[in-house]
């Protein structure tokens, strides 16, 4: 089980690296970024789809049917959108060189 | 080895490897290099972790038994469902909408988060103990902020809601309103232990739904990035939290990295514009009594586009500084054409780009990329600013408040102290506008008053086209 301070440390470490990664970015990257975390957070679809397949009521399966499918559409719009945006970077090196 | 505990395994192990390919993919992310492959690499991360949640279903709880094909059913449609809705509309968003689609797709995030919190605190009979129920309560508001504070922020930037709206002791209604909604989480925490009447319950996030439009309608469109920034950074919490009282480290990390990732990156980003995050949310552009606004003197006078299309072509050095009107008018490519006339002259041509410069940091570098527009020509503000007394000509195209510079002088201003590109130094403005309106903080611009500065109205595509139709025919004509 991670309980009390087993949690914390796995939070302590993540917001610390969370931090470490953004900290020396040109600020040309930040939009990218800014939608490549927001793509890494939409693994809350995983959290959904274990609530819905464990709901019990009515209730319970509408609330998590509604999450799965906003999950699903913050993993799967993130995930274009970061690399549409990212493809162009590439492209852009390629001419220069 | 039982079917439950091979599925369970196979499930922990996948989520160790998501982990550490979101972590890695974000690092790859953080420079242009690698910044194309980083997406890919978390991509497959998410993708190893959805196929192995699928085994889910066969550890479901005994409780759950009965209800787990039609459960599995639900699932797969939705998940088919908001796949492939999201997956089109990312598609076909046009790159200069990218910002308001970033905030729709985090507000998702935040509402999924919401709903797992809901799921949990809507379980009829299942007991939390006390510090998951509090955690639950937490993720589940935070969520339910950044679900609501975002549609208000996609809205606010598509265009479907105009103007901010304010009233008298509005942070007054909504200290009030927080103070509220989280004391009523708290006493289905604390006093209720998870057992308050459903009605209750309901009520705590429709409480902290409107908590989030409350506190979002009253911040101006130019604040928005650093808004949408901050409701990214809300939305990793919530999921971060949520995966806490779920049992689930992929969550719990992945919410926490994105969480202290977006903070920062919220920060950073409000840096760049001269705005402290509290400024932002508590006092807004245009609160401090915009009647204050100094008299401007002199007169806009209006140029023809093709006499100062000829007018760059004798120059020696044209400094371009692009705003969210040239990307608004898709003029990015005719103005691409142009500059290679300008440059097969022998006129030397850099491009300024502030630091907010589009919708948000980084928006216009993105924009010109698509164009075409080559690295080396393009500047950061720090490093042009000083060029701008050589320059014979400064071209800004749809742009206004980055080159306001009553962001120097006047302290009265709404933007004043905002770090401005220096247009006004140069021997001659140009200002390409669509008509005679003022920047989106709603500020008058003395610059296009200024005796160096000429108005060349009209559509930046039209523009663009005249200037290029203009050179040509004179190069044509020399031989």
């Amino acid at each position: 089980m991670l309980t009390g301070f087993i949690a914390l440390y796995i939070f302590m470490l993540a917001a610390f690296t969370g931090y470490e990664i953004i900290g020396r970015v040109p600020s040309i990257l930040h939009t990218p970024l800014m939608s490549g975390s927001n793509f890494v957070h939409g693994i809350v679809v995983v959290g959904a789809l274990f609530a819905l397949l464990n709901a019990t009521s009515i209730t319970e399966q509408v609330i998590g049917f509604f999450g799965v499918l906003l999950g699903a559409g913050n993993a799967a719009g993130g995930y274009v959108v970061t690399e549409r945006m990212l493809q162009m970077f590439k492209s852009s090196d390629k001419k220069k060189a | 080895m039982s079917t439950t505990e091979l599925a369970s395994l196979v499930i922990d192990a996948a989520f160790l490897a998501a982990a550490f390919l979101f972590i890695y993919g974000l690092k790859r992310m953080s420079s242009p290099v690698t910044a194309a492959s980083g997406i890919r690499v978390a991509g497959l991360g998410m993708l190893v972790a959805v196929l192995a949640s699928f085994l889910y279903v066969f550890s479901v709880s005994e409780a759950a038994l009965p209800h787990r094909t039609v459960n599995a059913a639900l699932a797969a449609v939705a998940l088919i469902l908001g796949l492939s809705w999201a997956w089109i509309s990312g598609k076909r968003v046009e790159m200069t909408a990218m910002p308001q689609m970033v905030a729709l797709y985090n507000g998702m995030g935040g509402g999924a988060a919401a709903a797992i919190g809901a799921v949990e605190l809507f379980r009829a009979g299942e007991d939390l103990a006390l510090i998951p129920l509090v955690v639950t309560i937490i993720g589940s508001l935070i969520g339910a902020i950044s679900l609501s504070g975002s549609l208000i922020a996609w809205a606010k930037l598509d265009g479907r809601i105009n103007g901010t709206w304010r009233i008298k002791g509005q942070q007054l209604l909504n200290g009030t309103f927080f103070v509220a909604t989280l004391g009523l989480g708290l006493y289905i925490a604390l006093i209720a232990h998870g057992h308050a009447p459903v009605a209750l319950t309901a009520l705590f996030f429709i409480g902290a739904l409107i908590f989030g439009v409350l506190m979002t309608m009253p911040i101006g469109g130019a604040d928005m990035p650093v808004v949408i920034s901050l409701y990214n950074a809300f939305t990793g919490l919530a999921v971060g939290f949520e995966g806490f009282v779920l049992q689930n480290p992929a969550l719990m990390i992945a919410g926490m990295v994105v969480g202290s990732a977006g903070t920062l990156l919220t920060l950073l980003m409000a840096k760049a514009m001269n705005r402290s995050v509290s400024n932002v949310i508590f006092s807004n552009f245009g609160a401090t009594g915009d009647e204050q606004q100094g008299e401007i003197k002199g007169s806009m006078k209006p140029v023809d586009a093709g006499d100062a299309g000829i007018n760059m072509r004798y120059a020696s050095k044209v400094i371009i500084a692009p705003g969210y009107g040239l990307a608004v008018a898709q003029a990015q490519h005719k103005l691409y054409e142009f500059v290679k006339l300008l440059q097969d002259a022998g006129v030397e041509v850099k491009f300024a780009i502030h630091p907010v410069a589009g919708r948000m940091p980084g928006h216009m570098n993105v924009l010109l990329a698509e164009a075409g527009v080559p690295y080396d020509i393009i500047y950061d503000m720090e490093d042009i600013n000083g060029e701008f007394k050589e320059a014979d000509v400064a071209i800004v195209i749809g742009a206004n408040d980055t080159v306001n510079p009553a962001a120097r002088t006047n302290k009265s201003s709404p933007i004043y102290g905002m770090p401005i590109l220096n247009v006004d130094q140069a021997k001659q403005v140009y200002v390409v506008k669509r008509g005679q309106g003022k920047g989106y903080s709603g500020v008058e611009n003395e610059l296009f008053f200024a005796d160096n500065t000429n108005m060349v109205y009209g559509d930046a595509q039209k523009v663009m086209v005249s200037m290029i139709q203009a050179v040509k025919s004179l190069d044509g004509g020399g031989h």
